[in-house]
């Protein structure tokens, strides 16, 4: 069974231990604006929301890059970008949907969450159970897929 | 190492920014934040500076764990003279931007003289630069922080900004960073503001890396983490409750002050407690508390984001001010004890409210609170009328006059500019200087020392005036950490206030929160610098580097014109009994203790470090 | 059942993988006219500053289409019978088709002005051009560019690294002009001038004429100011028209590119287009023309090639969007970006820290849908603003909260997309 990153905004106090554990496990250093995962803080609601790629089967990231740079880890399922091939023209990062692939000027390059192959630091560090790596029927990612599915127009209608 | 190496100087009277290397012999003495950052003002200021001049400087440090994954490593602190007290002011803030300063490169920024015209601080990584402030000037700090979120195009823009009462020069005003939370003590803001500065804003995307020893420090980081979520006070009192756990169990066991600590005990206390803001209300069936809120890198999360009731008469008419409809920081312990209890008040609803404008315009709202308590005493003595406050009966127990008292305050009207004064200035002008609940002109936060020997002492000989942040004896004289001490004890309460007052010190200039240490013993703390830093933190020397601090900030208020005289208290609270409760008939017996105290910290009987004492701690 | 691709760009080349998933047991044959393997013309300013080699800029590895069973000719294609169903090949074969996909994008034209000819005035188009390109482009060098457009400006910033002088004459009043508004635009044009470019806009270049220099490379390019500029090298980015010329004959109705119905079919049963070539639908107008973007090239390709397979999956539309690094300064277009009338809209501009962000909402019962947006120095979950346009998603209260601060964008689309129970 395939696991998928599980991210419940009720249980998020907004401490960033995920954006700090993500960079350190990227970057070697403690940059939450370089991670992978960010927290959007809604003050006037008073919630915090984790969010991060949910590796979603359309991959509009992949399907747009002109380079072939992202690939799919059949482990994992985690759509990955293969630094080497990314030329930086940032496609992608106009096509995803959900805003999950960003560009990054310090390396000229795109980056987006690769569940860390398969043991996210993101769910380790977590505090709170706000963020978990469970098995993917579980996730309520079918309904963030539904979503997709549902409400954008490029979506595969038959996959 | 985790410090950048890297320190900012800006000049405001010049309107220059200039990079220069951090003192790393300064650094090893002081570790970082507040150590470090006194350090730099004591080698650079006269102590008997003006506050207020552009002589004074004002440095916003971080330590070398903001920015790591240690727990609650988030913290920075603004240094400064004091305009409240006229002694060294630290004021501790978490939110998000110690760590922005980091990742952006800079361990610390120093202020110094006074820019022409209202400016504001952009740091994007090196780039640093002061840009004109013109129309942020007159702007609260919400209203500032939103207009320059919105001018950088950028949501993850840290900012730390003064409001309107600190331009007003307000005595008691902070330091507001990421909208609620605040370098909120001794008045740093009205210094800030002294110097036509009006914000920092600050995004960074470096990174903070080169721990000396990274595995030692992911073990160490993750033990520590375990600790505190494991322990009964960081791992679920403080989430659920807040630092607001303490109002009934304060009250309890007879040491929460009331109406400017005339009282103990508050008849209304669980009205205004943590329990209370667990409560549905009748109105719309919500709570007053909407979720707890975490500091950057903090694994405890004792932040409350509350809403006000809309149909509270506070905010019923202000619908149009969308600030006050939606959630934001809640009232923690001592901001409850001091806007409630101590003005009798225990209408949570007006608490929530004051509270919010107290971060929406920056101002402390303990020594707010006590002041308006020492303005209602003054009332009822007749020395204030309704002459002076603009028609409001300050009464105690008033939620309708302490919100008009707030809003006079900030729009200066009324009797605002005398409660800008702080209550030490205030009970003066009208006559009646024994009516400030203050010392060293810093007001008392909500845990009297009458009940609470070891704190009465702290209190008196706190480097800042009155501050439970300084030596939080409560830890062992109420929660038995890290072992219980009687209340009313007198005895071993120097030895108990010298320790938590040095461990303090360290833990406020790491970077870390003092929060952990309900959970956390300098054998938790010591590893997690040793591993982070070069060189060898042993626990030792650490303590040792805590009472190096303490003592250089006894140095500089002993030459900033403070002598043994000013290590006292009200004269309320060691002469008048407590009446009624379990600590009925107390009062606070320093005359038991400061002797003590002066000895086992190697100061003459005059408060004066001794020769050997500062050979010791290498301060000669 | 045989399946034929004429064009081998990434339009062709996603709709050759998806027959091949659709309909295994097919043949399926890529026809590219180039000689180089399938690449990328997105790829070539990174060629040209040695960001990659010529490989880096190829769609796919080399072993990738046999593999795939796909076979791929490198051939012109001449002709199409529609009768026949079948192609005339450049070296007179013919190529009998079950169904065909036109997948053959555009070329560049340029104005028809005096010395447009001339062997160092080039297009930037193939991979050839590229290597013409790359070998002029010298340090030092003077390069003019003709037009400021989309493509020109991605190529100025390979042209400005390679350290040549550089000058850019663009007929428009502004940069991008087809992208970007009159205040990002000009602040574009601001940015590149302080980098060092020289940006001539409401210039006409008239005429390019050899100066005689002793390399015989030298030229001089007269402009309608009455000006002149040296040059060493003259790139023409003036637009791209359809490649659809071999199609005369055929029977497929043509407009500005190949007219084509919601399932990507042209006029002529069993042929489809997709691509820069083919009048695809524009979800935010509803109208059918060339948007000629690689997003819209790929959906077209994978949705065109679901129908050859028998699939019956209709084109919903694609929304025009846009990304452009010009010198480190990121600018962004979505859908609608100059907004419909009555539609509210709301505006950041600091020309002097060079950030713009304009948001354009609909009318009517859309009035809390985003239908466009145009950004400047932004770079984070840009994609949002596509999935918000794009999922036509009612903001709610949150239209008034970006209509107070319009870089709430993200929370925005977090409260109003995702799976968020407890956000009020």
């Amino acid at each position: 069974m395939q696991k998928s990153l599980h991210l419940d905004p009720a249980k998020c106090t907004g401490c960033l231990q995920c954006e700090l554990a993500c960079s350190y496990e990227k970057l070697g250093e403690f940059n939450p604006s370089r991670s992978l995962i960010r927290v959007f803080t809604f003050h006037f609601e008073g919630r915090f929301a984790p969010y991060t790629c949910t590796q979603c089967d359309e991959a509009w990231c992949q399907r747009a890059c002109p380079v072939d740079a992202i690939t799919m880890d059949l482990a994992t399922g985690a759509k990955v970008v293969n630094d080497d091939k990314c030329v930086g023209c940032k496609v992608c990062t106009i096509s995803c949907p959900f805003g999950t692939v960003n560009y990054v000027q310090e390396t000229g390059k795109v980056a987006k969450c690769d569940l860390c192959g398969g043991d996210p630091e993101c769910a380790k560090s977590c505090p709170t159970g706000a963020i978990t790596f469970i098995d993917a029927n579980l996730t309520g990612y079918e309904r963030m897929q539904a979503y997709a599915e549902k409400s954008l127009p490029s979506a595969e209608a038959s996959a | 190492m985790s410090w950048t190496k890297k320190i900012l100087r800006v000049n405001l009277t010049e309107g220059t920014c200039t990079p220069e290397p951090l003192n790393m012999e300064w650094a090893n003495d002081y570790l970082g934040q507040r150590g470090l950052a006194t350090k730099y003002l004591v080698e650079e200021t006269d102590p008997t500076v003006d506050p207020l001049s552009p002589e004074n400087k004002l440095i916003m440090a971080t330590g070398p764990l903001t920015g790591t994954m240690a727990s609650t490593g988030g913290r920075y602190s603004v240094i400064t003279k004091g305009p409240l007290t006229g002694a060294i002011a630290c004021s501790n803030s978490g939110g998000f931007i110690g760590n922005e300063f980091k990742n952006a490169g800079w361990d610390m920024i120093i202020f110094e003289g006074k820019s022409p015209s209202p400016v504001y601080l952009y740091i994007e990584n090196d780039l640093a630069e002061l840009r004109p402030a013109d129309d942020l000037w007159g702007k609260s700090a919400w209203e500032a922080d939103e207009m320059l979120h919105k001018i950088h195009q950028n949501p993850e823009l840290k900012i730390a900004v003064i409001g309107r009462t600190a331009e007003n020069g307000c005595l008691f005003s902070g330091v507001i960073n990421d909208l609620h939370r605040a370098a909120g003590r001794s008045g740093v803001g009205t210094v800030m503001a002294s110097k036509n500065l009006k914000a920092v804003a600050v995004y960074g995307t470096q990174g903070v890396d080169s721990l000396d020893n990274p595995e030692a420090f992911d073990k160490a980081v993750a033990d520590g983490k375990e600790v505190l979520a494991e322990n009964a006070v960081t791992g679920e009192g403080l989430p659920t409750y807040g630092t607001q756990v303490l109002m009934n169990v304060i009250n309890s066991v007879g040491g929460l002050p009331a109406r400017n600590m005339r009282d103990v005990g508050f008849e209304g206390a669980e009205h205004i407690s943590g329990e209370a803001m667990h409560e549905p209300r009748p109105s719309d069936g919500k709570p007053n508390l909407t979720t707890n809120g975490a500091c950057f890198g903090c694994t405890i999360a004792c932040g409350r984001i509350s809403t006000i009731d809309k149909t509270h008469f506070s905010i019923r008419d202000k619908a149009d001010q969308k600030q006050y409809q939606g959630a934001s920081g809640g009232l923690e312990y001592e901001a409850a004890w001091a806007l409630g209890a101590d003005t009798g008040v225990d209408d949570l609803d007006a608490l929530t409210y004051v509270n919010f404008v107290c971060n929406e315009d920056g101002f402390d709202p303990i020594s707010f609170g006590c002041t308006v308590a020492a303005a209602m005493e003054l009332f009822e003595a007749g020395k204030i009328t309704t002459e002076d406050t603009g028609g409001i009966e300050l009464k105690f127990g008033s939620a309708e006059a302490l919100v008009a008292v707030t809003e006079q305050l900030v729009s200066g009207e009324g009797i605002g500019p005398d409660i800008a004064l702080g209550s030490k200035r205030l009970c003066e002008k009208y006559g009646e200087p024994d009516l400030s609940m203050s010392v060293k002109g810093l007001e008392f936060p909500a845990y009297d020392p009458r009940g609470f020997q070891g704190i009465g002492l702290n209190y008196a000989t706190s480097n800042r005036g009155a501050c439970h942040v300084r030596g939080y004896t409560i830890a062992s004289e109420v929660l038995g950490i890290p072992v219980k001490t009687e209340q009313t004890d007198t005895d071993g309460k120097p030895e108990l206030v010298k320790a938590f007052q040095d461990a303090t010190a360290l833990v406020d200039s790491a970077g870390i929160c003092l929060f952990t240490t309900f959970a956390w013993g300098m054998e938790n703390i010591a590893p997690q610098i040793d591993a982070a830093c070069e060189g060898d933190w042993s626990v030792e020397r650490c303590l040792e580097v805590g009472e190096r601090i303490w003592n250089m900030e006894r140095i500089y208020n002993n030459a900033a014109g403070f002598t043994a005289d000013d290590d006292t208290l009200p004269k309320r609270l060691l002469k008048e009994a407590i009446k009624s409760g379990p600590t009925a008939g107390q009062v606070n017996r320093l005359g038991e203790m400061l002797p003590k105290y002066y000895e086992i910290r190697g100061w003459t009987p005059e408060g004066v470090p001794t020769s050997e004492t500062l050979a010791r701690l290498g301060l000669d | 059942m045989r399946h034929i691709i004429i064009g081998a760009g990434p339009s062709g080349v996603v709709a050759a993988e998806t027959l091949r998933k659709a309909d295994p047991a097919a043949e399926i044959y890529l026809i590219g006219d180039e000689p180089e393997p399938p690449y990328s013309r997105m790829a070539i300013p990174y060629f040209l500053v040695k960001k990659v080699t010529e490989e880096g800029t190829y769609l796919r590895n080399a072993s990738h289409y046999a593999e795939q069973e796909i076979a791929y000719i490198s051939q012109h294609v001449s002709s199409v019978d529609t009768q026949a169903k079948q192609l005339g090949l450049a070296d007179g074969s013919s190529l009998p088709y079950d169904k065909l996909l036109i997948a053959t994008g555009s070329y560049p034209v340029a104005p028809p002005i005096p010395g447009i000819d001339l062997p160092n005035v080039h297009s930037c188009w193939t991979l050839e051009d590229a290597r013409q390109i790359a070998s002029l482009a010298h340090e030092g060098a003077n390069v003019v560019l003709m037009g400021a457009g989309f493509i020109g400006c991605i190529i100025l910033e390979s042209l400005k690294m390679r350290g040549v002088n550089l000058s850019v004459v663009e007929m428009g009043d502004r940069m991008v002009p087809r992208m970007m508004d009159e205040k990002a635009g000009g602040l574009l044009k601001k940015w590149c001038i302080e980098k060092g470019v020289n940006v001539l806009t409401s210039t006409k270049i008239t005429a390019i004429t050899e100066v005689g220099d002793e390399d015989g490379s030298g030229m001089s390019v007269a402009l309608d100011n009455g000006d002149s500029l040296p040059a060493d090298l003259v790139i023409t980015a003036t637009g791209v028209k359809s490649n659809i010329a071999f199609l005369e004959g055929s029977g497929i109705e043509t407009k500005d590119g190949i007219v084509v119905d919601d399932y990507l079919q042209t006029s002529v049963a069993d042929v489809y287009a997709s691509g820069d070539v083919a009048q695809g639908k524009d979800l935010s107008t509803g109208e059918y023309h060339v948007q000629a973007i690689q997003p819209t090239a790929v959906d077209h390709g994978r949705i065109a090639a679901l129908n050859m397979a028998g699939k019956q999956v209709k084109h919903h539309g694609n929304i025009n969007m846009n990304v452009l690094d010009t010198l480190g300064l990121i600018s962004h277009s979505f859908g609608l970006w100059m907004g419909v009338d009555g539609g509210d809209s709301v505006e950041i501009y600091n020309p002097d820290l060079y950030k713009y962000l304009n948001l354009r909402f609909g009318v009517d019962d859309q009035a809390d849908i985003l239908v466009g947006a145009s950004t400047l120095g932004m770079t984070q979950h840009i994609g949002v603003i596509r999935g918000l346009i794009e999922s036509k998603t009612h903001l709610k209260d949150w239209k008034a909260h970006l209509m107070q601060d319009p870089t709430r964008i993200m929370e925005a689309y977090l409260a109003s997309t995702q799976v968020l129970d407890n956000i009020v």
